[in-house]
């Protein structure tokens, strides 16, 4: 059930694991599937040539280290590497004497607007008074779009008429602000391409005329190989500060952060991860490695589950689990504890492999499953439940009526149990355990 | 702390799954092939090399770049090619392949067409809708937009201002409101204003958002329930700098709504599109027109050869 990379690494390293000393040919082999999954991912073929090449010297030469394995070894050079390519996450730099002033750049539908909203909802929650300016003179109501979010977050929108050029309207905002007592301002630019020589020119006026103490290029996650030019466009002829990566919310893999961090050096500052005005989050290297090698959001999942968990419980469940001992009477618990978690689907898209299950199913098919799976262990006698084994064709019936539901649906569920004891021992019996197949990144 | 929320989750799904059928793909078995692929070769590794990396960086995709150099190499044995400029011209060949020439749109053929777009945020609807209109309007068609998207802010004065320039008129709706009624409203209105064509904006979504997906497809049962085959075009708008995440945006709109084509948008940007050859080949979906540019004007139909050219192009 866990494909893509996991799988494929699983695969390799099990191949490896006997192994004692890291030579060259493993290496290949796992660097193989990391340079696919990389491409996979978006990040640019140059990008990921020089990556290869980066991990593969560290790796080769590098000591074995007693506690891994060469395999696991070889990718905890490409996490770290990885991780040090997108780099420390950045934080707003804002100082000098006020009022600040953050310039959002980037392509047409890159998502400037918004977020310009979300950091004025940001920088106000944090006790500043932002403000915002309407710079985007082209897109037609894109202005009014501003003004709208301005009005519905209570902060200031300084705008004129679209016949105004945007560094005049820029250096009248800056001059408002300080009327206003406002101590960050938000220049929201128009979209354009990084080949548009008198779009960019007006850029770097906007710069020269306002000075900003930061320039941001905001980048949709989605992006594909052009985020390299794209980032180099913007950098070379503005001068960037720090990337924004937006839509994140979606099922991209994010692997143009890597291509724009390594062209441009800047940090990455923020992600957006919503339609909403607080979809804002802080950037998180490990977290965005493991996406984009394909390995699921394991940190958010386990600070969920710590959340939602009685940590003594959850280890008596996982030795149970281990142990195979694990009855449905456990998994009626578990059931109940995973649902306070949040949506399944946004879990399940947290764990590596199960994202694309997580798409294809709705919220509501999930909901209903679970009370069904609830239901049906419900109508079990407590003997049932610590021993499936004896539900035959007569119980099953009785408990397909008592819960609602059909034999089928618990006869499913029965078989799944199953599989997942089964499934189980042969963690079991493994040294790693399915959390350390899962945390084989982190 | 993480195995037992897991295998439960996992579980779940599982049963789930063996009720529904879910998409599960793997493309992990051709991945290792590529490696053996790149080493040996009829021409030069080197040539091979630059194929790849051609198509890689147009975001043609790992699986159909594969599935290319794979035909390729094939043909470069079995027609004994030997010159790299000969192996190019094979490879234009494949790609022409993997574009076929569609059926003519499913437009035109009764009193009143409906179309519908669609997209992620900021992909390029309103844009290209205003395009189409001023498009379809040249051509002598009396078209109207119905603004649909009522959740963006400002988007109904966005569509506003360009069907004023695209000479067209618009049917709007209160921020906020169903965007099923303005539907419904816009085709009273076409009918009763005597109009042959309704295009209509919607509001961007990412295709993993499912309640947005679901008011999607209402959107889309309004247009069906007053308008016989309706709509009879419903187009996807992609971002021509997009890149694999593309193929999963059709996959997931086309299961939603039905999606009948492909508008690429910001062609004129240095992006190459190239993630349409996948869409085409895992999916069927012809791509209609190509945005390129912000202008009225600046909407083509598609012409594959062109497209084509466009990939080897130095920029
Ligand atoms: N260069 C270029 N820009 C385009 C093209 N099509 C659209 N744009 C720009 O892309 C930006 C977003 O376009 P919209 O039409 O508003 O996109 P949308 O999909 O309707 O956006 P939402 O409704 O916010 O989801 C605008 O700045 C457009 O001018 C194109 O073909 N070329
Ligand atoms: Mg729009």
């Amino acid at each position: 059930m866990f494909e893509s990379l996991t799988d494929k690494l699983q695969a390799v390293f099990k191949r490896l694991g006997k192994r004692g000393v890291l030579r060259e040919a493993d290496v290949d082999e796992v660097l193989r599937e990391i340079r696919l999954a990389l491409l996979e991912a978006d990040v640019h073929y140059k990008v990921v040539k020089d990556f290869i090449a980066r991990v593969r010297e560290r790796a080769v030469g590098a000591e074995i280290t007693k506690s891994l394995t060469p395999a696991q070894q070889v990718v905890k050079i490409v996490r770290e590497e990885l991780v040090k390519t997108l780099g420390e996450p950045g934080r707003l730099e804002l100082k000098g004497p006020a009022p600040y002033v953050i310039m959002l750049v980037g392509l047409q539908g890159s998502g400037k607007t918004t977020m310009a909203a979300k950091l004025a909802r940001y920088l106000r929650h944090n006790g500043h008074f932002p403000m915002m300016v309407a710079a985007d003179t082209y897109r037609p109501a894109a202005i009014t779009q501003l003004e709208v979010l301005g009005r519905q977050l209570e902060i200031p929108v300084h705008s004129e008429g679209p016949s105004v050029p945007p560094p005049r309207i820029c250096a009248n905002g800056i001059q408002e602000a300080r009327r206003r007592g406002c101590d960050v301002v938000i220049l929201d630019t128009a979209g354009r391409l990084q080949i548009n020589q008198e779009m960019m020119r007006e850029l770097e006026e906007v710069k020269r005329t306002v000075k900003p103490v930061e320039v941001l290029l905001v980048a949709d996650a989605m992006t594909g190989q052009e985020a390299v030019n794209v980032a180099a466009g913007f950098h070379q002829q503005v001068g960037l500060t720090g990337l924004i990566l937006t839509k994140v919310d979606g099922d991209a893999r994010g692997g143009a952060a890597i291509s724009m961090r390594s062209v441009t050096g800047v940090p990455i500052k923020f992600l957006g991860t919503g339609e909403k005005t607080d979809a804002l989050e802080l950037f998180h290297p490990d977290r965005l490695a493991s996406r984009i090698l394909g390995m699921g959001d394991v940190l958010t999942l386990i600070e969920r589950a710590e959340a939602a968990f009685d940590a003594e419980q959850a280890a008596r469940l996982e030795q149970k689990l281990r142990e195979a001992t694990f009855d449905l009477e456990d998994f009626l618990e578990q059931l109940r504890q995973v649902r306070k978690m949040g949506p399944l689907t946004q879990i399940l898209d947290m764990i590596p492999g199960l994202g694309r299950l997580a798409q294809s199913i709705s919220p509501e098919v999930t909901d209903r499953q679970f009370k069904h799976v609830e239901a049906i262990i419900l109508s079990m006698t407590p003997e049932e439940r610590r021993n499936p084994r004896i539900i035959n064709s007569s119980r099953k019936k009785r408990i397909a009526r008592g819960s609602g539901t059909t034999v089928q649906e618990v006869n499913a569920l029965l078989r799944q149990f199953r599989q997942m004891q089964d499934l189980m021992k042969q963690v079991g019996k493994g040294k790693k355990g399915l959390r350390g197949m899962l945390g084989m990144f982190g | 702390m993480l195995l037992a929320p897991l295998t439960v989750s996992a579980m779940v799904v599982g049963i789930a799954q063996s009720i529904k059928e879910g998409l599960t793909r793997t493309r992990n078995a051709i991945f290792s092939r590529i490696a053996g692929l790149l080493g040996a070769s009829e021409v030069t590794a080197a040539t091979w090399e630059e194929l790849e990396e051609l198509l890689i960086q147009a975001d043609v995709g790992v699986e159909t770049t594969l599935h290319l150099v794979e035909r390729l190499r094939r043909r470069a044995s079995a027609e004994a090619i030997i010159r790299a400029d000969a192996l190019q011209a094979a490879l234009r060949e494949e790609l022409r392949a993997l574009l076929p020439s569609p059926s003519p749109l499913n437009l035109g053929n009764r009193p009143l067409d409906v179309i519908l777009v669609v997209g992620v945020n900021g992909s390029g609807k309103t844009t290209s809708i205003a395009k189409l209109a001023y498009f379809y309007r040249q051509q002598g068609r009396r078209v109207l937009l119905a603004a649909a998207d009522t959740f963006r802010a400002a988007a109904t004065d966005q569509l506003s201002i360009w069907a004023e320039r695209a000479g067209v008129n618009v049917i709007t709706g209160a921020p906020g409101g169903d965007p099923g009624a303005v539907i419904f409203d816009s085709l009273q209105a076409a009918r009763a204003r005597g109009m042959d064509m309704v295009i209509a904006d919607t509001a961007g979504r990412l295709h993993t958002q499912y309640n947005l997906m679901a008011e999607l497809r209402k959107v889309r049962r309004v247009a069906a329930q007053n308008v016989a085959g309706a709509p009879h075009e419903t187009l996807l708008v992609l971002d021509a700098t997009t890149g694999q995440n593309a193929l999963s945006q059709a996959r997931h709109f086309l299961e939603a709504v039905e999606v009948t084509g492909v508008i690429l948008a910001k062609l004129d940007s240095t992006a190459k599109g190239g993630m349409v050859f996948a869409i085409s080949r895992e999916l069927g979906l012809p791509v209609r027109f190509v945005g390129t540019g912000e202008k009225i004007g600046d909407l083509a139909p598609f012409d594959p050869d062109a497209f084509i050219a466009g990939l080897f192009d130095e920029t």
